[in-house]
């Protein structure tokens, strides 16, 4: 947005402030930026972004858990492995499940992580544990990690009483004080802004945590994202952008999405920092964003990574994705490039899982989704008073005669609601 | 008292003279105000003579000194702004403080959710109104359900974002704009408006206390023209509470920012008449003081309401359909909006555009008639 006097009023400043400074110096140079000089050069030549040389995909496992080059054997430990492993096998058989339940009408919608387990679990196994959250909805395996418990997954899920979000928004918007999550929302890429200036906060506090951001390719068109990404940048955030470059925004290819190259190529541009990971190899996705920690936390500014992977699943329940891709396209990444097969074949090489061990670990995650799911789905549904309060604060006047006329209404005509399936309509609980 | 938006054109203000010298006096043309400086404030101790860029500038400045977690950020704010009311801040609290951001006002309002969110009071500052729909999505998407949608688990009630408003005589479509009206749609913000420095000191302090994300608008008009005593300590004035102006009993009127004094100088045109007019400064928009406005509508039975947005879905519709469920008993005439054309706001015309007082003033005369 622009506004006539004030623009004038800039470039005037400008052009001030160059010209003693020009005088002193070569004439051969432009300055573009504080740190950063341009030559003058007689010869017209466009930059072609194709002529560019390609980001490269940093891997450090192949597809069947062999080390991508002998040098870089992942150093983690066997405990944090099968942990990670098992929390990818969690969130699958509860991808799994919830999926199914909301096929059934049970919930009223789903978003599966199928295919970017490793992208979510590695990343997050790589933060601090008070590292602050923003994430888009597609990225409840790192809810997981945290420390998130089914009951509370699916009580959201449920719309319960032991939804965190008291029962207001749909299902898959998780969010967690304790873990350091901001509950998310919505509207695609809101977070990035957002996440930039609790990082400046965490800055100005000199606290020494970082904020990560996660997003989709798609998301990365929204104009807060650009926006985000070049606040960061001047504004020398402690953040590190994590993009899952899935291959879909719903329907709609990266080839329709971008022409440049992939997100990440968009770093460079802002000065940022940027790095293209296999988002399907978890020791990559953990040594990318230790690395990425390091940085930020050190020199005090932004990173972006770039994951690539491919949206195995449908993009929610409301979605069919045989009408928009091929099922060979789907069947290859799901069974060739699976990241939590990587894993295990990486498990079962080195000796620390065995079958036997898997079958179980997938059994017990089943029995114990089940069990939650049917804790869960007989639990009641909040007290219908709690529409009306956090708006603000405390509740304005005009607000809280709509709770009692709502209550009142309800009370003359309680056959035509579904009050057996709430708490009692209690308005006092609220004031 | 200062006579504020003066005519720009000489050709104007023959014209405007000779149509209007029948009712009002020589030196005002309709649309120029008088600035009816604020009561002082009791028990506030040293004052100083300020206008109200000044007086928004002491505010922030108070802000940044008694909340130590604080930040005052925006589109050039950190050599003073384009309306000076940041000068001196950055030297005197630091650039970390008090600092520009890249042009974008989607940027600005999700970056300073983001610090509200982190525990940082973030003051942000929008350039003008004008120019705040880039930011509305953030508004109204994000800072308006933050706390709502998270269960209460997480607020970003530590953020206030400032703006000026309104005419300004010459300010076209993109320099002039009310929207307190698309604002006043969102539930989960709140809507300040102050009409002068003394006001705006007690009201912007109020808002950076305030636990919910406050929009602040402010009559750039005033910023130069309004000058009081605003005292130099800390004071609030409560939100959500409006002010009786001035009192009287036949007819009501309803205004906000530089409106009030249009309203005050029509008051006084119409006591000219033997109309006695109550008016009140609504101060903030949302949540609005229902009690203030509907005991004097009760005693006069008669409301004039102004604004300088247009009258379609204004916030004036919403006051007007809500007096009438709560007052129809006490109304004897119909409640009467003197707003802004259904249309952009322009130039050249703004004179037969604006909610002036020889508008205002037939509508009085309208609701005493009728």
């Amino acid at each position: 947005m622009m506004h006539v006097p004030s623009v004038i009023f800039r470039r005037l400043c400008t052009n001030l402030r160059q010209i003693p400074s020009h005088y002193g110096r070569k004439l051969s140079v432009v300055n573009i930026s504080p740190d950063r000089e341009a030559v003058y050069t007689p010869k017209l030549e466009f930059k072609r972004p194709e002529l560019e040389e390609i980001m490269p995909v940093y891997r450090v496992l192949t597809k069947d858990g062999t080390p991508f080059s002998p040098e870089v054997e992942p150093q983690l430990e066997k405990d944090h492995v099968l942990k990670m492993f098992k929390t990818m096998v969690m969130l699958n058989t509860l991808d799994r499940i919830m999926y199914e339940s909301q096929r059934q009408g049970r919930i009223s919608f789903y978003m599966t992580n199928y295919g970017e387990e490793a992208c979510q679990i590695g990343s997050a196994s790589a933060l601090n544990p008070d590292d602050f959250i923003y994430g888009q909805y597609r990225e409840a395996g790192v809810f997981m990690w945290r420390g998130m418990t089914l009951e509370q997954m699916i009580d959201q899920l449920y719309s319960n009483v032991g939804d965190c979000d008291k029962g207001r928004q749909m299902p898959v918007h998780y969010g967690s004080r304790d873990l350091h999550f901001s509950t998310i929302s919505s509207p695609l890429a809101t977070q990035l802004p957002v996440a930039v200036g609790s990082a400046y906060s965490f800055k100005l506090s000199r606290n020494g945590r970082v904020v990560v951001c996660y997003f989709g390719e798609g998301a990365a068109s929204e104009g807060d994202a650009f926006t985000a990404l070049n606040f960061a940048a001047t504004l020398d955030c402690p953040i590190i952008f994590i993009c899952r470059n899935n291959g879909y925004a719903i329907s709609t290819p990266v080839r329709e999405q971008y022409r440049g190259d992939g997100i990440v190529a968009r770093a460079p541009a802002l000065g940022i920092i940027g790095v293209r990971v296999d988002g399907n190899d978890l020791f990559a996705m953990y040594n990318v964003t230790k690395a990425a920690r390091h940085l930020c936390i050190n020199e005090s500014r932004p990173v972006l990574i770039e994951a690539m992977t491919y949206r195995v699943g449908h993009h929610s329940t409301s979605d069919d994705s045989s009408v928009y891709r091929s099922v060979d396209e789907v069947n290859y990444w799901d069974k060739s490039n699976n990241p939590i097969l990587r894993v295990r074949n990486y498990l079962v090489r080195k000796e620390w899982l065995t079958e036997e061990e898997e079958k179980q670990i997938r059994a017990d995650c089943r029995k114990q989704v089940m069990t939650v799911f049917g804790i869960s789905e007989a639990k009641k549904k909040p007290n219908p008073a709690l529409m009306f309060s956090d708006v603000y604060d405390t509740m304005p006047p005009r607000l809280h005669r709509q709770m009692l006329a709502t209550k009142e209404h309800v009370d003359r005509h309680t056959d035509a609601y579904p009050l057996s399936a709430f708490e009692s309509f209690n308005t006092s609980a609220v004031d | 008292m200062p006579i504020c938006r003066q005519m720009y054109s000489l050709c104007n203000a023959l014209r405007q003279r000779s149509l209007l010298r029948s009712t009002l006096p020589r030196f005002l043309s309709s649309h120029a105000f008088t600035y009816h400086p604020s009561e002082p404030i009791e028990n506030a101790g040293t004052t100083e003579q300020m206008n109200l860029f000044q007086a928004v500038g002491n505010a922030i400045s108070t802000v940044l000194e008694t909340k130590p977690n604080s930040c005052v950020f925006g589109e050039d704010v950190g050599f003073g702004g384009v309306f000076r009311c940041t000068v001196g801040l950055r030297d005197k609290f630091g650039q970390d403080r008090v600092f520009n951001t890249p042009l974008s006002e989607q940027g600005i309002v999700g970056f300073a959710i983001g610090l509200a969110a982190s525990g940082t009071v973030a003051l942000a500052e929008i350039q003008f109104a004008d120019y705040i729909f880039p930011a509305f999505d953030q508004i109204v998407n994000e800072a308006a359900k933050f706390r709502y949608r998270s269960g209460n688990l997480f607020d970003c009630g530590r953020l206030t974002i400032r703006a000026p408003v309104g005419a300004v005589g010459h300010g076209a479509l993109y320099h002039s704009q009310s929207p307190e009206g698309f604002f006043a749609h969102i539930p989960g913000i709140k809507v300040v408006f102050p009409r002068g420095p003394v006001q705006a000191k007690g009201l912007l302090l109020a808002c950076a206390d305030d636990p919910n994300p406050c929009i602040f608008f402010e009559p750039k008009i005033l910023y130069r023209a309004a000058q009081e005593e605003v005292p130099l300590k800390h004071y609030t004035i409560p939100l959500g509470t409006a002010e009786v102006v001035r009192e009287g009993n036949d007819v009501t009127l309803i205004a906000w920012g530089t409106q009030v004094h249009v309203m005050l100088d029509t008051a006084a045109a119409a006591a000219e008449l033997g109309v006695s007019c109550e008016v009140i400064d609504l101060r903030t928009i949302v949540p609005w003081d229902e009690e203030t406005v509907y005991k004097s509508v009760r005693k006069t039975g008669r409301c004039v309401i102004a604004h300088e947005a247009p009258l379609s879905s204004g916030f004036g519709a919403e006051l007007s359909a809500s007096i009438q469920e709560n007052c129809f008993l006490n109304l004897e005439a119909p409640i009467v909006r003197v707003a802004g054309a259904d249309t952009p706001f322009p130039h050249i015309f703004e004179v037969f555009y604006l909610p002036d007082r020889l508008r205002c003033l037939d509508a009085i005369k309208r609701v005493v008639n009728f």
